[in-house]
C-alpha cells in the first residue's frame, strides 16, 4: 500500500479528521432532510443556528461559555478511552464534583477569591477523583463490572447531590428548589466592566483558559509521560502491558481517578462560572452522555476533544435559540447523533478507494489490514 | 399485622407495577449481549418504543396494536444498530451512544409536529394496556385487598414473566439459543460449523430492540399514560445493569429487575411518610445492587466475544 502514489481518494478513504468533517455534514444533511419533511423552512432553521453563533463577539462568547464544562468532561472521557475503560460515570463523576464546589464555595463564602478558587477546583477534583476510584476499586477488588457499578454510581451521585441541595444549610433561603448562589469570591466570571467594554456574553469567564490548559495537560500526559506510555499499552492490550510488566489494575485505578478528576473539575468549572447554584435535578443533567458523544466526535485525542466540545457547545447554545423562530430543538440531537452514527460507521467512507480497483483486488487489501 | 400485610401486598404491587419496562428491556439486551453484541442503545430503543405505543394506542384506541407498534419502533433503532455494528464493523459503544442521542431526537420532533408540545395527550383509561383481574376480588375483606394488590396488575405485568420463560426455554432448550450463546464466545468456531453468525447477530440485535421497544410501551401505556420526553430517563441503563447483575441469563436479570422494581415500590410506600429524606431512600436500590454484587454474586462473567466485531475473512 505505502508504495502506491498517494491519490486524493486515499486521502479521502484514509483520513480520519476527513471522516469527522463528513460525518458532520452528512450530519446536516440528515437533520434538513427530517426537517424538510416536517414542512419546516432548512434555511429559516440552520440561518437561525449560525446567525446565533456567529452573532458578534456576544454569540461567540456565549458558545465559548457553553462549551467549557462539555471539553472538560469529553477529556476525561477521551483520557479513560486510552486506558480501555468506558468511563459512562463521568455523568455521576460530574454531579458530585460540581456539588463539592458548591459545597465548599457556601460555606466557606468568606474565604479571598485566590483561596477560594483554587479550594473549589480542589474539593471538585478530590470527590471527582474518589468517585471514579471506587468504581476501580470495584472493580480491581471484586471483579465488578465497572459499566454496572458506574450506572450505580451516576444514580447514587443524583441523589445525593439533591439531598445535599436540600440540607438547610445548603439549600437556598427563598422557594426555589435549589442550593444558595454561590459567594462572588467563587465565581470565575469576568468583571462586568470589561463584558460591557467588548459586548460578551454575561456568563463569560476564565474556564475556558482552564479547558486550554488541561488539553496540553491531557495530551502532554497520553504523549510524552511513561505513564501515559503504560496507560495506552494497557488499553491496546491488556495481557502483553501486563506480560510487560505493567499492572494492569494500577492503571486502571490511575485512569480513572485522573477521569473523574477531570469530570469533576468540569462540573465545577460550569457551577462557578455560569449556573452560581444547583438546581434539585429531576432527571440526569446529561453532561457525562455529552462528554462521551464530543469524546467520540473528537476521535479521543486532545486536540481533537477541545475542537468538539467548542463545536457541540456551540450546536447546544444556538439549538437553544431554535424555538424562537418555531423549529424543534430536537433537530440538533438528530444532528448530533447523526454525526455520532456516521463517525461509529466511518468504516464505510474507506469503500471509496475500492471504487477504482478491481473487487480481486479488494479483498487482497482486506486480508493485509487485518 | 393484617395492616403489615396489606402494606407488604402495596409494596408487592408497586414492584409489579415498575418491574415490567426493565424486566422487558433486560430480556432484550440478554439477547444481544449473548450473542456478542454490547447494545448501549437499549435507552434509545425504549424511548422510540414508549412514544410510538402511545402515539399508536392514542390514534387507534387499540393498546395492543401500541403496543406490538411500539416494539418494532424499537425494532427499527436496533435494525439500525445492527447494521452499523454487524455488518460494518462500528464500535458497539459508539453506534449505541448514536442511537441513544438519535432515538429520543428523532420521537420528540415527531410529538412535536403530532401535538405541537412534547408531551402526548394522555391516553384515556380505554386506551390503556386493560388491568387483569379487576374487580375480582371482594376488597371490603383484608384477604381480599391483598390479594387484589397481588394480582390486579396490568395485562404487561403477566406478560413479561411469560416473555422470562418463554427466553428461557429459547436460551436453554433450542438450537438456536445454543447457537446464539456460541456466537457470543466463538463466533469463528460457529461460522467453521456452518452458523451464519453475521445474520444470528443482526437477528438478535433486533429481537433486543423489539423488547426494549416493548418495554418503552409499557412505560407510557400502563405505568403512565402519556409520553414526555422524561418518560425514560435512565431505565435502559438500569436494563443493561441488571442483565450484567444477572450474569447474562433472563431468570437472573428478572431476579435484578424485580430488585429495582422492588426498591422503587419501597419509595413510593415509603416515601409518602418521609421520615426520612425521599433522596436518601430513592438511593437504595443503586446501594443496595453493588452491596448485593459484592456479598453474594461477585464477578460476572461476560461473553467471549461481547464487543468484539466479528470479521467474516478472520
Amino acid at each position: 500500500m505505502n508504495k502506491e502514489k498517494k491519490t486524493l481518494i486515499d486521502f479521502f478513504a484514509n483520513n480520519k479528521f476527513i471522516h469527522t468533517l463528513l460525518s458532520i455534514v452528512i450530519g446536516f444533511v440528515v437533520g434538513a432532510i427530517f426537517l424538510s419533511i416536517m414542512h419546516i423552512s432548512v434555511g429559516t432553521a440552520y440561518g437561525k443556528l449560525l446567525s446565533t453563533v456567529f452573532n458578534g463577539t456576544k454569540g461567540l462568547s456565549y458558545c465559548v461559555a457553553y462549551a467549557t464544562p462539555y471539553i472538560v468532561v469529553g477529556l476525561s472521557v477521551a483520557f479513560s478511552f486510552k486506558t480501555g475503560v468506558f468511563n459512562i460515570g463521568a455523568e455521576g463523576q460530574y454531579v458530585m464534583g460540581s456539588m463539592a464546589a458548591c459545597v465548599t464555595a457556601i460555606l466557606l463564602p468568606n474565604l479571598p477569591k485566590p483561596v477560594l478558587i483554587p479550594l473549589c477546583f480542589i474539593a471538585s477534583m478530590l470527590v471527582g477523583a474518589i468517585w471514579g476510584m471506587v468504581v476501580a476499586f470495584l472493580k480491581t477488588k471484586w471483579g465488578i463490572n465497572e459499566v454496572l457499578s458506574m450506572i450505580m454510581f451516576n444514580w447514587i451521585a443524583f441523589y445525593l447531590s439533591n439531598f445535599i441541595a436540600n440540607i438547610p444549610a445548603i439549600h437556598n433561603d427563598g422557594t426555589a428548589e435549589a442550593t444558595k448562589y454561590i459567594s462572588d469570591n467563587a465565581k470565575i466570571g469576568l468583571s462586568a466592566d470589561f463584558i460591557k467594554a467588548h459586548d460578551l456574553c454575561n456568563v463569560t469567564n476564565w474556564g475556558i483558559l482552564v479547558a486550554i490548559v488541561l488539553t496540553i495537560i491531557v495530551w502532554f500526559i497520553i504523549e510524552k509521560t511513561t505513564l501515559g506510555y503504560q496507560l495506552k499499552a494497557v488499553g491496546f492490550n491488556k495481557n502483553a502491558a501486563e506480560y510487560g510488566g505493567i499492572s494492569a489494575n494500577k492503571s486502571i485505578f490511575t485512569a480513572l481517578a485522573i477521569s473523574g478528576m477531570l469530570s469533576g473539575l468540569g462540573g465545577a468549572l460550569q457551577l462557578m462560572g455560569m449556573g452560581n447554584r444547583i438546581s434539585v435535578f429531576s432527571g440526569q443533567e446529561g453532561y457525562g452522555f455529552a462528554g462521551i458523544v464530543v469524546a467520540l466526535i473528537g476521535c479521543s485525542n486532545p486536540f481533537g476533544v477541545f475542537a468538539a466540545g467548542l463545536f457541540y457547545g456551540s450546536l447546544r447554545y444556538s439549538g437553544g435559540k431554535l424555538n424562537l423562530v418555531g423549529v424543534p430543538t430536537q433537530v440538533v440531537d438528530i444532528i448530533i447523533g447523526t454525526v455520532v452514527f456516521f463517525i461509529a460507521i466511518s468504516t464505510i467512507f474507506s469503500y471509496v478507494k475500492y471504487l477504482k480497483k478491481k473487487p480481486k483486488e479488494v479483498k487482497k487489501v482486506e486480508g493485509k489490514e487485518e | 399485622m393484617s395492616g403489615f400485610f396489606t402494606e407488604l401486598s402495596v409494596i408487592v404491587y408497586a414492584t409489579l407495577l415498575y418491574t415490567p419496562p426493565l424486566l422487558f428491556a433486560a430480556l432484550g439486551s440478554c439477547f444481544s449481549e449473548v450473542s456478542g453484541v454490547v447494545n448501549i442503545g437499549i435507552e434509545g430503543m425504549m424511548t422510540a418504543g414508549a412514544f410510538t405505543g402511545c402515539v399508536t394506542a392514542y390514534f387507534t384506541g387499540n393498546p395492543w396494536l401500541g403496543f406490538i407498534c411500539g416494539g418494532i419502533a424499537g425494532m427499527v433503532f436496533g435494525f439500525l444498530h445492527a447494521i452499523a455494528t454487524v455488518k460494518l464493523g462500528a464500535d458497539q459503544t459508539i453506534s449505541g451512544t448514536a442511537i441513544n442521542m438519535l432515538a429520543p431526537g428523532v420521537v420528540v420532533m415527531i410529538c412535536k409536529a403530532l401535538f405541537d408540545s412534547t408531551d402526548t395527550v394522555p391516553l384515556k383509561p380505554e386506551s390503556k394496556i386493560p388491568i387483569l383481574f379487576n374487580g375480582a376480588f371482594d376488597t371490603t375483606t383484608t384477604v381480599g385487598k391483598i390479594l387484589k394488590n397481588i394480582f390486579t396488575n396490568y395485562a404487561t405485568t403477566y406478560l413479561v414473566f411469560i416473555a422470562v420463560i418463554v427466553v428461557w426455554i429459547i436460551f436453554n432448550k433450542t438450537k438456536f439459543g445454543l447457537r446464539l450463546r456460541a456466537c457470543g464466545e466463538h463466533p469463528q468456531a460457529c461460522e467453521t460449523l456452518g452458523i451464519n453468525v453475521i445474520g444470528m447477530r443482526i437477528l438478535c440485535v433486533c429481537i433486543s430492540g423489539l423488547l426494549a421497544g416493548l418495554g418503552g410501551a409499557c412505560v407510557t401505556m400502563a405505568a403512565s399514560n402519556q409520553f414526555r420526553p422524561v418518560s425514560i430517563v435512565g431505565q435502559g441503563f438500569i436494563a443493561i445493569a441488571a442483565v450484567i447483575f444477572g450474569k447474562f441469563k433472563p431468570q437472573g436479570a428478572m431476579l435484578g429487575c424485580l430488585l429495582f422494581g422492588f426498591c422503587t415500590g419501597l419509595k413510593v410506600v415509603i416515601g409518602s411518610d418521609a421520615a426520612i429524606s425521599p433522596h436518601l431512600i430513592s438511593m437504595i436500590p443503586y446501594i443496595v445492587t453493588v452491596i448485593v454484587l459484592i456479598l453474594f454474586v461477585g464477578k460476572s462473567r461476560v461473553p467471549a466475544a461481547n464487543g468484539k466485531p466479528y470479521i467474516k475473512a478472520k
